[in-house]
C-alpha cells in the first residue's frame, strides 16, 4: 500500500539523522546530515512542492552543511574524536526517545488523520508562491533579508579576531 | 499510494531523534545538528499539511522557516568557533563561565 519510494526516502532520511548523531568523527556526522536534508528535499518532492525543494537543497546542503564542515575543520583537534557521554544519560535519552515516539505516535494513530485520500486537494502551483511572497508576504520578505544580512554580520564579528595585528599595523604602531 | 500520516509518522521520528541528540550530546556541534533535526521535522509537518489543504501559505512559511533556520546556524557556528577559541573545546560541559 505505501509507496516503496517513500520508504526508502523515509529510511533514508531517518537512518543518516542517527548516523550524524552517532558518528565518531564530527565530519562524517555533518555529511550525514547533508544526506538527511536531501531526503527531506524528496519528501518535499513527493509532496508538490519542488520550489520548496529547491530551497532546501539550495539552503541546507550548500550551505548549513558546507558551512558545518568548514567549522569542524577550523575546530579540528583530538577532543573532537574522543566521546564525553556517560551510560546513563545515553540510557535515558534513548528511553525518551522511544517514549516521545511511542507517545506523540499514538496520538497521530488515534487523532483520525489517518483517512485515505487525504492528499485530495490539488498540488499548489508554485507561481502561487511567487505571487503571495512578493504582495502578501512582501514586508515579511524585506524582514528576512534584514534578519539574514544581520546574522552573518555578527557571525563575522563574532568570528573575527583582535589579537592578530598585521604586520602594516604593527610598523605604524612602531612609528 | 503515500497519506498524510505517513509524513507525520517520519516526522515524529525525526523530532524524538533530535530531542535524543540535544540530551545525550554534549558536543556543541551535535548539538546544531540535532536542532537542524528538528527544524527539517517541523518543516516536513508544515509542507504536508500545506498538501492537504491544499493552500499556499504553508509552503511560504516553510520557506520562511528554513530561512530564519540558516540564519540561526551561522550565528551558531559563530559562537562554537569564540567558545573554542577561549577554552579549546566545543564540549558544552566545560564551558563553566560566561566571562569573555
Amino acid at each position: 500500500m505505501v509507496d516503496p519510494v517513500f520508504v526508502g526516502l523515509a529510511v533514508l532520511t531517518v537512518g543518516s539523522a542517527i548516523i550524524a548523531l552517532e558518528t565518531r568523527e564530527l565530519i562524517y556526522g555533518a555529511i550525514g546530515l547533508a544526506i538527511s536534508m536531501l531526503g527531506i528535499a524528496g519528501f518535499f518532492l513527493i509532496l508538490d512542492a519542488p520550489f520548496v525543494a529547491m530551497f532546501q537543497i539550495a539552503v541546507y546542503v550548500g550551505a548549513v552543511a558546507v558551512l558545518l564542515i568548514f567549522t569542524v575543520m577550523l575546530v579540528r583537534t583530538q577532543a573532537l574524536f574522543t566521546t564525553k557521554e556517560d551510560k546513563g544519560r545515553k540510557a535515558g535519552g534513548i528511553v525518551l526517545m522511544l517514549f516521545i515516539m511511542g507517545g506523540l505516535g499514538a496520538l497521530l494513530l488515534a487523532s483520525g488523520l489517518n483517512s485515505s485520500n487525504s492528499f485530495a486537494a490539488p498540488p499548489v502551483n508554485f507561481m502561487k508562491i511567487g505571487q503571495e511572497m512578493l504582495t502578501y508576504y512582501a514586508p515579511v520578505l524585506i524582514v528576512l533579508g534584514l534578519v539574514l544580512a544581520g546574522s552573518v554580520i555578527a557571525a563575522l564579528a563574532l568570528a573575527r579576531r583582535e589579537d592578530i595585528v598585521t604586520e602594516q599595523e604593527e610598523g605604524q604602531q612602531q612609528e | 499510494m503515500t497519506e498524510l500520516i505517513d509524513f507525520l509518522i517520519v516526522s515524529v521520528a525525526l523530532v524524538a531523534v533530535g530531542i535524543y541528540g540535544i540530551v545525550v550530546k554534549r558536543n556543541a556541534i551535535r548539538m546544531l545538528i540535532s536542532i537542524e533535526i528538528i527544524v527539517n521535522a517541523a518543516n516536513l509537518v508544515v509542507v504536508a499539511f500545506s498538501r492537504s489543504t491544499g493552500n499556499v501559505q504553508g509552503q511560504v512559511f516553510a520557506l520562511f522557516s528554513i530561512a530564519i533556520a540558516a540564519a540561526e546556524v551561522a550565528v551558531g557556528l559563530g559562537l562554537v568557533i569564540v567558545a573554542y577559541r577561549l577554552y579549546k573545546e566545543i564540549d558544552v560541559a566545560e564551558f563553566r563561565s560566561m566571562r569573555g
